[in-house]
């Protein structure tokens, strides 16, 4: 199979604290990935070197074979970050169109992104003026134009009723089923099961890299938050020999 | 830097001020009223009026436009939208003309009516064109444009980036040659005054007010401060990394 994301050695480092300590994983092409942790765990911080935005120590970040972050990368990455990063002052429409024309596609693709996110009544709207959970969903209708080969998706369903995150989820299948990579982040365990392969990480290590049976099987548990605190505790006592 | 995202990106800028109808108004009504306010001061000596308006006419736009643009660009960087973008194929040009262009613009709009109202209103006088006092404000707005851009990378809040204005604005203001001719301050406030932009695009508008043709002068004044904007954006881009902690 095809890595779409491969991720060697990564220290990062803010302040003179270690934020991520020489985290090493392979995201396989044409899959849900979920990026799962408590928060402040270092998700976004991993998500920001994937798309090329963050200062790294030391350590590589490859995406589809080059650089992350680099110029031939900027018109297949899609990004979504963690707040909803679009223009208060203008419209969801125009906000779509002008992510659009940055990657040069024209109004009809804008259009159906915000379709696709459940807005089409919202479009003509001050985004200003939109609810949180919309607000969201009109910076994620930016994040997925023109169908991205990979799509960084940084906590997408927080605030969303949970009838439109089950499209949402919905949603991120269907891409990934018509090839493109998708690395979500979640602090929700629940979201795990939903995800093809997951990571799990905590205090800036990964303990986990695996399908969700495979981790839910190797813990002894079918619940994924005993799961993920069964690691957490194998993986101290690891470390402490 | 590509033509497609230039424009689409001044589009923009444009569109969000469009939306924002106050700031519009303000725009153009905050230097007409300064300017009835000058007029009403100087009632009794048309040519202490003809002198300052004529160097108003440049300082507003700068003043204005600066404060606009590190407001505006603080908040690309705040709201993650900056960070967004760098992740797109435009680049750092692309975003810094953009802004240049849109305000650019904005500034004719707003220097056109000041200059009209001037001049049909308030009977300003200057032996020069009119056009040329609106060319010297367009280039002054768009100094206070690229600097700033630059500013703004120095601010965390807008609490810190309104500050700006007065350690780059007023000190311009006060060196410009509008309080005391430039060649009858100390020597040392001469210097200081030489390096500053501003002394420039006011020398270039007394020069308008004084000769009936554009002076060698006046160009020159002019070519000085479009080189200027030309250090501030460089200085600028230079603050814009695609990568940050």
């Amino acid at each position: 199979m095809e890595t779409a994301i491969e991720v060697t050695d990564l220290v990062v480092e803010r302040g003179r604290r270690a934020v991520l300590h020489g985290i090493s994983c392979a995201i396989p092409a044409g899959s849900v990935t979920g990026l799962l942790g408590p928060s402040g765990s270092g998700k976004t911080t991993l998500m920001r070197a994937v798309v090329g935005v963050q200062t790294v120590r030391s350590g590589t970040v490859t995406v589809f074979g080059q650089p992350a972050g680099s110029a031939p990368l900027r018109s297949r990455v899609g990004y979504l970050t963690q707040a909803p990063s679009v223009y208060a002052d203008l419209t969801v429409r125009e906000n779509a169109r002008y992510f659009a024309r940055l990657l040069g596609y024209g109004a009809a693709e804008a259009d159906r992104a915000v379709t696709d996110v459940g807005l089409a009544d919202a479009a003509g709207q001050l985004v200003g003026t939109l609810s949180g959970g919309q607000r969201s969903r009109a910076s994620l209708a930016c994040a997925i134009l023109g169908r991205p080969r990979l799509l960084v998706l940084d906590e997408p369903t927080v605030g969303q009723d949970p009838v439109l995150r089950e499209e949402l989820w919905r949603q991120f299948h269907a891409l990934a089923a018509a090839g493109t990579t998708v690395l979500v982040s979640s602090h929700v365990m629940d979201e795990a099961r939903r995800c093809d392969r997951l990571l799990l990480i905590r205090d800036g290590r990964l303990i986990a890299d695996d399908t969700p049976e495979a981790i839910r099987a190797s813990a002894g548990t079918d619940d994924m938050d005993e799961a993920f605190l069964r690691l957490i505790r194998s993986h101290e006592t690891t470390e402490a020999r | 830097m590509s033509a497609r995202i230039l424009v689409a990106t001044t589009g923009r800028i444009l569109r969000q001020l469009r939306h924002d109808r106050r700031t519009v108004g303000l725009l153009v009504v905050v230097p007409v009223l300064l300017l009835s306010l000058l007029y009403f001061m100087f009632d009794a000596s048309e040519a202490t009026f003809d002198r300052i308006a004529l160097i108003m006419l440049g300082i507003f736009p700068f003043t204005i436009m600066f404060l606009v643009t590190s407001i505006a660009m603080l908040r690309e960087r705040t709201t993650g939208t900056l960070e967004r973008l760098l992740t797109t194929p435009l680049g750092k040009l692309d975003l810094l003309f953009g802004y240049g262009i849109a305000f650019g613009l904005a500034a004719a709009v707003q220097a056109a009516v000041a200059a009209g109202v001037a001049y049909w209103l308030f009977d300003l006088d200057t032996a020069g064109s009119g056009g040329l006092v609106v060319l010297i404000a367009v280039t002054n707005a768009v100094l206070g444009v690229a600097l700033g851009l630059f500013c703004s990378a120095f601010a965390q809040t807008e609490f810190q980036a309104v500050q700006f204005m007065p350690v780059v604005v007023i000190p311009q203001v006060l060196l410009c040659g509008l309080f005391v001719p430039r060649n009858e301050m100390a020597g040392w406030l001469q210097a200081i005054s030489d390096v500053l932009p501003l002394s420039y695009a006011v020398e270039a508008l007394t020069e308008v007010g004084r000769h009936t043709e554009p002076s060698g002068t006046m160009w020159r004044d002019l070519a000085i401060v479009a080189g200027a904007v030309i250090v501030a954006l460089v200085l600028a881009a230079a603050t814009l990394r695609r990568r940050s902690g």
